[in-house]
Parts: C-alpha cells; sequence; structure tokens
C-alpha cells in the first residue's frame, strides 16, 4: 500500500506527540501532580497510533488504556488530556474520569472500562448499528494480551463474526498483563489463534512497526466496510514500563527490554522516513519543536484550569433525571 | 379502551415503538424466529425482519455489551433476557458500562433490558428470581417493575423512550393471569411515579409487581374485619418516588414493606430507612417487612409457595401491626 508523505508525517507527529504527552504525564506523576495512577504506552505507541489513523472521520474508536495515540489521533487535544490527567473540569470527562479513562461522541471515541475487553461487545454493538442502518463506517476496538481472556473478548467476537458486522479487532500484546507473562495467560503462541476459533480472519504484525499497523488497519478496516465482516490484527510489541509508573516492572528479565529497546517504534520510524520519505533530519527536528510546544501549552493549560466543584459530583448522573434526583 | 393480558401489553409496547421509531430494535435468545420463550415477539421477525429482531448467540454479556454499543450510536435497543436470572452474566455491562457512560463521559445509553423475573411458576433456583435487588444499588439505572397491563404497556413505552439505561421487571406469573382495560390511543406511564392501587386511612402496604396482588387480596379480608389498607404500587423501583412513600405514611401512620425479593438488603430495606429517616415522627410502630426467606427459590410446590408471601402472611403481619 502506498502511503502519501503527508500521511506519513502524520502518522510520525502523533508517534512523538503520544511519546511527550505520556513522558510528561509521568513526570508530573513523580512530581505528585497526578491522582491515582498513570499508566502509559511506552514502546508500543505504533499500535494505537497505527490503527487509529487509519480511521475516517465517520468510524468510531473503541481503545483500551495503553492507547493514548487514538486518542490524539481522534482529535481530542491535548490540553484536555492534560487537564483530565490533572483532575480539571476542562478535562476530557471534567474530572469525573482520570487518566486514560477518555471518551467523546464527538470525535467517536467510546471511554472503556477498567474490567478489559468490555470494549469488544460495545463496539461490536456500534458495528451492528451501522450494518443495520446501511452505513459505510466501521469501529475499530482494541484490548491487550491480557484481556483476550476474558469472556467479553469471545463473545464480542463471536456476534461480530455471526453476522459479519463491520469491526476490526485489535489486540495490543505487549507481553504482559500486569506482571503475569503471556505464557501463563495462554497456552498457544500466537493471540492471533483465538480469532480463529470464531471463523474471523486474523493477521499479525510488528506492533513497533506503524507502517506495519496502519497498513494492516487500512486494509481490514476496507474489508469490513465492504461487507466483508470482521478481522483480527495481533500487534506484537513490548511494554517498556510497569504495569503503571508504581511499578518497577521487576518481573521483566532486562534482556527482554533491551531486545525490545533497539525496536522503538518511533526510531524505527525516523530510520524509514530518512531513507524513504525525506531529505534530512531538519524536517523531523520541525516536527518534534511543534509537539514540544504543543504539549507545554497543554500542561500549561491544564494547570491554570479551574477543579471541579464537590457539587459537580452530584450531577450528571442520568441523562433523564427524574423530579426525585 | 380494549382489553389485554399484562403479556400482550408488553408486546403491545414493543410493537408500537417499532412501528414509531426505526431505531427501536430486539435483540435475545430465540427472540427471532420463535419469537421469544414466553412469546413476547411473536411475529415481530416476520413483520420487522431479522435485523430488527435478533436472535444471538447465547451469550448475555455479549449481546448486552452490543446492546450498549448500539444504542451509543443512536440506536434504541431492546434487550430480551430470557429469564431475569440469566442477567447476572451481563451484570459488569450493565453496571460498569451502562450505568456509568452519562456520569463517566457524558454519553446516554438508551437500552431497556426487559427481564422476566420471579416465581410461582416451579422454575427453581434459575427460573425464578427476582433480580431487583441486585441492581439497585447502582447509580445511573433505573428499574421498573409493572403490576398491570396498563402500567406494563405504559411503563415499557416510557422505558424505550427514556435516555437512561432501564431494568424493566416484567413478571413471569402475570404475563397471561391479568388483563386490563387499556386506551387504543398511545399513552405513557412516567418512570419515577408510583400510584395508589387501592385507597385506606388505617395502614400503608408498600409493593410492587406481583405482590400487589398479594396486598390487594389481602386488603379484601382485611376490609371485613374493619381494617383499611392503603396499597402503594411503587411501580418504579428505582429511583424511588419518595413523595409518594412519605405521604402514604403522613395519612396512616403505619407501614408494611411487602415484596417477593428476599428479606436481607433488599427494596423493602431501604424503603424502611428512607422512612425511618424522614418520617419517624410519624409513625405509630414499627415497619414490617414481608418478603421472602434468605434462601434460593425452592422447587417442590409446599417449599415455593412457602417462600413466596401469600395474602395469609400479609394479613398476620397487618394484624400484629394493628395492635401498636
Amino acid at each position: 500500500m502506498d502511503i502519501k508523505r503527508e500521511d506519513l508525517l502524520q502518522l510520525y507527529y502523533y508517534l512523538k506527540l503520544t511519546r511527550r504527552l505520556e513522558d510528561r504525564v509521568t513526570s508530573l506523576y513523580h512530581q505528585g501532580k497526578i491522582l491515582g495512577g498513570a499508566w502509559t504506552s511506552n514502546g508500543t505507541e505504533a499500535v494505537s497510533v497505527g490503527y487509529g489513523y487509519a480511521l475516517e472521520k465517520n468510524d468510531i474508536a473503541a481503545p483500551y488504556f495503553r492507547d493514548m495515540g487514538a486518542f490524539l489521533v481522534r482529535g481530542i487535544s491535548a490540553k484536555r488530556i492534560m487537564a483530565q490527567y490533572l483532575g480539571k473540569k476542562t478535562g476530557v470527562t471534567g474530572g469525573k474520569e482520570g487518566n486514560v479513562h477518555i471518551g467523546d461522541l464527538n470525535f467517536g471515541v467510546f471511554a472503556f472500562p477498567s474490567h478489559l475487553a468490555d470494549n469488544y461487545p460495545v463496539g461490536t454493538g456500534a458495528a451492528l448499528a451501522f450494518k443495520m442502518r446501511g452505513e459505510k463506517r466501521v469501529v475499530a476496538a482494541c484490548t491487550g494480551d491480557g484481556g483476550t481472556s476474558r469472556g467479553d473478548f469471545h463473545e464480542g467476537m463471536n456476534f461480530a463474526a455471526v453476522r459479519k458486522l463491520p469491526i476490526v479487532f485489535i489486540c495490543n500484546n505487549n507481553q504482559y498483563a500486569y506482571t503475569t507473562p503471556l505464557r501463563l495467560q495462554m497456552a498457544i503462541k500466537d493471540v492471533a489463534e483465538r480469532a480463529l476459533a470464531y471463523g474471523i480472519p486474523s493477521k499479525i504484525v510488528d506492533g513497533n512497526n506503524i507502517v506495519e499497523v496502519y497498513t494492516a488497519a487500512k486494509e481490514a478496516y476496507e474489508i469490513a466496510r465492504n461487507g466483508g465482516g470482521p478481522t483480527f490484527i495481533e500487534c506484537k510489541t513490548m511494554r517498556m514500563h510497569g504495569h503503571s509508573e508504581h511499578d518497577s516492572a521487576k518481573y521483566v528479565p532486562k534482556e527482554l527490554l533491551e531486545e525490545w529497546k533497539k525496536k522503538d517504534p518511533i526510531s524505527n520510524m525516523e530510520k524509514y522516513l530518512l531513507e524513504n520519505t525525506i531529505d534530512g533530519k531538519d524536517e523531523l527536528e520541525g516536527i518534534d519543536s511543534r509537539v514540544k510546544k504543543e504539549i507545554e501549552e497543554a500542561e500549561a493549560f491544564a494547570e491554570e484550569s479551574p477543579y471541579p466543584t464537590p457539587e459537580d459530583g452530584l450531577k450528571g448522573v442520568y441523562a433523564t433525571p427524574g423530579e426525585e434526583m | 379502551m380494549k382489553e389485554v393480558t399484562y403479556l400482550e401489553a408488553i408486546k403491545e409496547a414493543m410493537d408500537e415503538e417499532m412501528s414509531r421509531d426505526p431505531s427501536v430494535f430486539v435483540l435475545g435468545e430465540d427472540v427471532g424466529v420463535y419469537g421469544g420463550a414466553f412469546r413476547a415477539t411473536e411475529g415481530f421477525y416476520e413483520k420487522y425482519g431479522e435485523w430488527r429482531v435478533l436472535d444471538t448467540p447465547l451469550s448475555e454479556s455479549g449481546f448486552t455489551g452490543a446492546a450498549i454499543g448500539a444504542a451509543l450510536v443512536g440506536m434504541r435497543p431492546i434487550v430480551e433476557m430470557q429469564f431475569a436470572d440469566f442477567i447476572s452474566c451481563a451484570f459488569d455491562q450493565l453496571v460498569n458500562v451502562a450505568a456509568k457512560n452519562h456520569y463517566r463521559w457524558g454519553a446516554a445509553t438508551p437500552i431497556v433490558v426487559r427481564a422476566p423475573y420471579g416465581g410461582n411458576i416451579h422454575g427453581g433456583a434459575y427460573h425464578s428470581q427476582c433480580i431487583e435487588g441486585f441492581f439497585f444499588n447502582v447509580p445511573g439505572l433505573k428499574i421498573v417493575a409493572p403490576s398491570t397491563a396498563y402500567d406494563a404497556k405504559g411503563l415499557l413505552k416510557a422505558a424505550i423512550r427514556d435516555n437512561d439505561p432501564v431494568i424493566y421487571c416484567e413478571h413471569k406469573y402475570l404475563y397471561r393471569r391479568i388483563k386490563d382495560s387499556i386506551p387504543e390511543e398511545d399513552y405513557i406511564v412516567p418512570i419515577g411515579k408510583a400510584r395508589i392501587a387501592l385507597e385506606g386511612k388505617d395502614i400503608s402496604i408498600i409493593t410492587y409487581g406481583a405482590m400487589v396482588h398479594t396486598a390487594l387480596e389481602a386488603a379484601q379480608a382485611l376490609n371485613e374485619y374493619g381494617v383499611s389498607c392503603e396499597i402503594v404500587d411503587l411501580r418504579t423501583i428505582l429511583p424511588l418516588d419518595k413523595k409518594s412513600i412519605f405521604t402514604t405514611v403522613k395519612k396512616t401512620n403505619k407501614v408494611l414493606v411487602l415484596h417477593e425479593q428476599t428479606k436481607t438488603g433488599g427494596v423493602g430495606a431501604e424503603v424502611s430507612a428512607l422512612i425511618s429517616e424522614y418520617c419517624f415522627d410519624h409513625l405509630d410502630g414499627p415497619i414490617i417487612r414481608v418478603a421472602a426467606p434468605d434462601t434460593p427459590v425452592p422447587y417442590s410446590a409446599q417449599m415455593e409457595e412457602a417462600f413466596i408471601p401469600q395474602p395469609k402472611n400479609v394479613i398476620s403481619a397487618v394484624e400484629k401491626l394493628m395492635r401498636y
């Protein structure tokens, strides 16, 4: 698949934006400014940027918690996301939710519950609606390797397969579910085998190669959009931090991290761009300084934003509140 | 006016809403070709087609989650749990996704989950449960439980049009046993409003679902002994109609709460707590709960009859309370 130069540069921009935003979040966490935990997609950014960027404007993304790139490429601003981390009223959820629990229907993004793979059936339902209404829209739903052991993963995929719905299931296989390695999660080598049980064609891609992720997603979306039903894409990658910032990930062998460090998705993309797309590093540096500025502005916006009031916490339980509520 | 059964009322509500609004559809196990285990969707498949009356895989969490996703993009799904008991498999989707979507990120989730519940049909532990208590403690959900054919239709229409997730508890025992005259024209029964099923002055019986009929039977017998019972049919369990509850307490000063659900931590516990918190000075005696004992629903007729509150249990509880 030929990818346009401007798309390649946008992919690079979003990779950098995701990395810099989450690196900044990590620093803020260690400064005690982030409430609760801080989960990042460090080292696996190519997955969410890639599948997110391949979607069309009217499609739906149902990401999971290591999919910061998907939120950004769908158009949810770094400002609102930073404010979300700081629990501010200007955050995506107005302080009702924290960190990566982000969703906004204006940008076609479903918020995810912490119960992994719940978004597989939910995404399937949106795809069902598109098929019922004859709309040429698709859904991308993503979960981690651990999430593929839950019933909802299987129930969602089975329903989508039976009804041949326009949804693409993505797995960010980053080798560890919190501390549990893949070998204790499943007795098979590739997560993709799980999809075959439902008659869903699957594809295994290098999750650290954004061109591969983007291309596989784009092709799968086109199949789904044209009535060909779901595809499962396993993106093999490696979580380069602990489960969240409080976790030192001592249980991960050092050699494994060293090996994957060499395959960093951003360095990968820089190399690709220099070999195929651009003439010199200047253009990349230009993108990077744009990203830096955007993150600085986002942080300043978040810091200056007001906190919600205790009373705000009592609002919004119901879309149609009755008299008594 | 026309005469319909409770089940026909449910069927009519769905049929009329599906005709009126193309975003309304039904999904669940065996709801399509077969027309549902209780025939609530009989003929729908022929009328609306396989994409609006969807037979699903046997997978409650999967199809409830799918209903939520469809609702997020503008549909109004009606999920049929074949038996309310199976709703436990969809607990996570209802409690963690549907109920919290609006609060967490402002996304409305207009789904209705029809839950055929309750005993007296010799269904045993997995085909007889009252499930409202499982969800009563979940902000973001609404729970309704009609006792008449009139309310069955009006509340289901209101639930379908509502923008929040509504668990619609339809009592299986009432399906073909009760009839009502209902208007030919469109009407709804608003969510959140109780009704007075019987006016009285001596004691209030607060109840819902099939137990409304048990209360009416008891009240008739008690009337012969000169005790005038007021029966409040809650209709909506979550959120409770506090105003109606407090009004009847202030009128009669004596309260009995009646439900088929087991006693501990049930709806009756909350109603009693509300009354003692806000109407203590109006009480002339303790609030008494008549409810099922804290056991699973037994199968054998002798045990099941003892499990489900009967008019005689209500009568003796009222007699006890009248002595205060």
